[in-house]
């Protein structure tokens, strides 16, 4: 289990601190989250089987991908793999992302990106909202690849 | 088992414009070999690679390369890698042998 | 010939703008090095052994003059005054300043081009037939496929942090000039039995450290699904590629770890997913792509001036021999300008020679210019009446050299004289060669001989596939060189077999030699070109003569 909140939260509109008060459940494989409370936010690796956890998505308000390197893409195909699963709950990245990779994190289904203090202070938030703008000069939109979100971050 | 420590010069590119230079004697970076400082000393030759790798704002990727002592030209690289480093590529008379 | 529309254009001028915002970051701190190399490496700018390098993408190997001579432009403007053709029709400037490089894009997004994933664990620059369009052999032109991928590649969210980089090359025709079978993506352009149009899609070929020919995993694909299908292939590599070693981090090692069936299947599972997730855009787009690359409109003409040609000059003769090859309109010619002149550096052109090339393919040419894998320049559409005009202004150039497919018109990879990760070199070698061809006068009577070098085991000379293929490494800070024989590139795709030990780089040439005699010798009339007499006789013969010493030993 671990606190949400000690990261500084990115979205569209820029910084700001973390909304999400409860804790983060770990995912240990299915088995271990038959009593997965109702509105859970679930921490998962980015190798996690995305099909395991189809059927938990009803109780799930939040999944958090961890991001350990920003050269490691497989977060971003895990997004979209949950997105075109059906999850429409929250979907975070956290870690080691750069402003440059905002875009494709939005893009692959990601709701916001969660970084720590020091990376914010090197990448501030002028660099991020220039990413701000992921919605255009989208090839994969052009070419009829549909976009998933959240409810939180539907602005599609 | 680790490596035995030959005579080095420390080397790297250049941030803004890519060429190669070295750690001269007078600490600076310099364009040209013959002016490298040979670090005989293994630990001294580790300290200036490590000020070296914090310098990112100036260089990109300092390491060291063996080199012997040479001549009035100064240290030569011991590697055909770092022969062609120090002077250009051999199809073209264009790189640092124009220069000389 | 594609152009670009609104969106093509907005999104290479923006791409320049964050390109120099991260530059400029770069500079001033806001990134660390380790960042950084991933987003230049992305935009196709290299650090190398003397400078930054920086590869810039010819789509599927087509380019007008105006853009030719934009790269003319930009090498002067810019570097020292000339450029180098790759083996993945790219052309790379090995002298630009980091902080000239958002210039450079600028004035390459001007001209509709860019750098975009050149480099980078990302989808690269899609190569396709260099005869695209023009061969007489060509079921479908592979240049719309091409265009619909790098469209599709460009900019993908999920895939540019991928294990590793990945490569993907498109044929039209059942004569595969594409090497596609070494590719992380082989696409050849198919029509089912009821005359659908579709593709026979391979995985897992490479060449590199570990070479491998691909394997087919869909022997049909209906071209509506081409799409969600790549994107399930990637995404499946994405997830389960090796992250742990970068020597087995390629496509072809997670197919072979995992086995082909089970790949498949996983790509299948995926890809029933996918399939909903895509609308039809794509195809409407393909469409308007297509027709964007349909035939210029052919010139009607008497050819007659080419055979009077052909009847009273011999070195136009021996010119169309080899650098000519039959265009789909039997007026016409595909015409190949060698980039190989004896003891010059293959694929390097000067900002001179592209303007002779961009002024020929204006005046003769329908605006259309090739760069094939091979490293040279192709004129793909000139009608024959103006094939001994060509051929006069390319000898007035320095560019008539008649070697296409022949001894000296090798591939070589830039080898230890540029490039970072090389462990020896590889232009002086193909110098050596083929200034030895020439002395020795009889390339022509040696005929179609394929000489590929690489200067390292990363193989972008494609050593494996060449007839003859030469890998440079490094043996205790010495250059040494050692020799596959029998390998193509072709739709007869092998790898080559090691010869055995290695040779010093003064060495390599007498051992070439002693192959070529070997052929000579045993070949069973002139017409039976290097491969076949090794396919036929095998490694032995070649193997005595490489190592007359052992053999000697041995016959004691």
């Amino acid at each position: 289990m671990g606190r949400g909140n000690c990261g500084i939260l990115v979205r569209d509109t820029g910084f700001q601190d973390d909304d999400w008060r409860a804790d983060f459940v770990r995912w240990s494989g299915e088995d271990g989250h038959c009593a997965l409370p109702d509105g859970a936010a679930l921490d998962v690796e980015n190798t996690a089987p995305a099909e395991d956890i189809v059927p938990f998505f009803g109780r799930i308000a939040l999944i958090r991908i961890a991001f350990p390197s920003h050269m490691d893409g497989r977060g971003f195909s895990l997004a979209r793999h949950l997105r075109l699963l059906g999850y429409r709950g929250r979907l975070r990245a956290a870690g080691r992302i750069l402003a440059d990779q905002y875009a494709m994190a939005r893009r692959s289904g990601f709701d916001e990106v969660e970084i720590d203090p020091a990376l914010a202070e090197r990448q501030p938030e002028e660099q991020w909202l220039f990413r701000a703008d992921w919605r255009t000069h989208d090839y994969q939109e052009r070419l009829g690849r549909r976009r998933y979100h959240g409810a939180h971050g539907a602005q599609d | 088992m680790a490596r035995a420590f030959r005579p080095s010069i420390l080397t790297a590119n250049d941030l803004l414009d890519g060429d190669v230079v070295y750690l001269a004697r007078d600490g600076a970076w310099t364009r040209r070999s013959a002016e490298a400082r040979l670090f005989e000393d293994e630990d001294e030759a580790n300290r200036s690679l490590a000020a070296a790798e914090s310098q990112e704002d100036a260089v990109v990727g300092p390491y060291l390369a063996a080199a012997v002592p040479g001549g009035q030209l100064g240290p030569e690289p011991v590697h055909i890698r770092e022969a062609l480093r120090a002077t250009g590529p051999t199809n073209y008379c264009h790189g640092k042998q124009t220069g000389r | 010939m594609y152009r670009y529309d609104g969106f093509d254009r907005e999104f290479v001028h923006a791409r320049v703008a964050q390109f120099r915002q991260q530059v400029e970051r770069r500079i001033k701190g806001s990134l660390t090095e380790e960042e950084f190399k991933p987003l230049r490496l992305m935009n196709g700018l290299y650090l190398q052994l003397h400078a930054y390098m920086l590869r810039v993408a010819i789509p599927y190997g087509t380019l007008q003059s105006r853009q030719m001579r934009q790269l003319a432009y930009i090498a002067e403007r810019w570097d020292k005054g000339y450029g180098h053709f790759t083996t993945r029709q790219n052309i790379q400037f090995n002298w630009p300043r980091l902080k000239d490089v958002p210039d450079i894009l600028d004035a390459l997004a001007d001209v509709e081009m860019h750098a975009i994933q050149t480099s980078g664990n990302c989808v690269r620059n899609v190569t396709a037939d260099h005869f695209a369009g023009a061969a007489d052999d060509e079921i479908a032109d592979p240049r719309p496929t091409a265009e619909l991928l790098r469209q599709w590649s460009t900019d993908h969210p999920e895939f540019a942090f991928l294990p590793r980089k990945f490569k993907i090359a498109v044929s039209g025709s059942p004569i595969d000039r594409a090497v596609t079978r070494a590719h992380d993506i082989g696409l050849r352009m198919i029509r089912n039995v009821v005359g659908e149009p579709g593709y026979e899609v391979c995985v897992g070929g490479g060449l590199g450290r570990t070479p491998m020919i691909g394997s087919v995993i869909r022997d049909f694909l209906p071209e509506a699904d081409l799409l969600p299908y790549i994107e399930s292939i990637l995404q499946v590599y994405n997830a389960i590629g090796r992250r742990d070693n970068i020597y087995k981090a390629r496509i072809k090692i997670t197919v072979s770890e995992h086995g082909i069936e089970a790949f498949r299947e996983s790509v299948e599972q995926r890809f029933r997913i996918q399939r909903e997730t895509f609308a039809g855009e794509h195809q409407a787009l393909l469409a308007r792509i297509g027709a964007m690359f349909a035939a210029p409109v052919w010139i009607e003409a008497p050819t007659g001036a080419f055979d009077a040609a052909l009847a009273r000059d011999p070195v136009f003769r021996s010119f169309v021999d080899t650098n000519l090859h039959p265009h789909r309109n039997p007026d016409y010619a595909i015409v190949t300008i060698s980039l190989k002149a004896h003891g010059a550096t293959p694929g390097d052109a000067t900002a001179e020679q592209m303007r002779v090339i961009a002024g020929l393919a204006e005046r003769y040419g329908h605006d259309e210019i090739r760069i094939s894998h091979e490293q040279n320049c192709i004129l793909p559409h000139v009608h024959k009446r103006d094939v001994p005009a060509v051929h006069a202004a390319l000898r007035e150039a320095g560019l008539a050299t008649a070697n296409v497919g022949l001894a000296s018109d090798i591939i070589a990879c830039p080898g230890m004289d540029y490039c970072n990760l090389a462990t020896a070199r590889s232009i002086p070698i193909a110098q050596d060669i083929a200034t030895r061809m020439k002395e020795r006068g009889d390339e022509r009577h040696i005929g179609d001989l394929k000489i590929k070098i690489s200067g390292c085991i990363n193989a972008c000379g494609h050593h494996h596939v060449g007839h003859i293929g030469i890998l440079g490494l490094d043996r205790a800070g010495v250059e040494n060189y050692q020799i596959t024989l029998g390998g193509d590139g072709t739709e007869t795709a092998a790898l080559g077999e090691r010869a055995g030990p290695g040779f010093a780089a003064d060495d390599v040439v007498p051992a070439v030699e002693r192959l070529i005699d070997t052929y000579l010798e045993l070949r069973s009339d002139d017409d039976e070109a290097f491969l076949a007499t090794y396919r036929r006789v095998g490694m032995r013969p070649f193997k005595a003569a490489l190592y007359p010493d052992t053999a000697a030993a041995a016959g004691r």
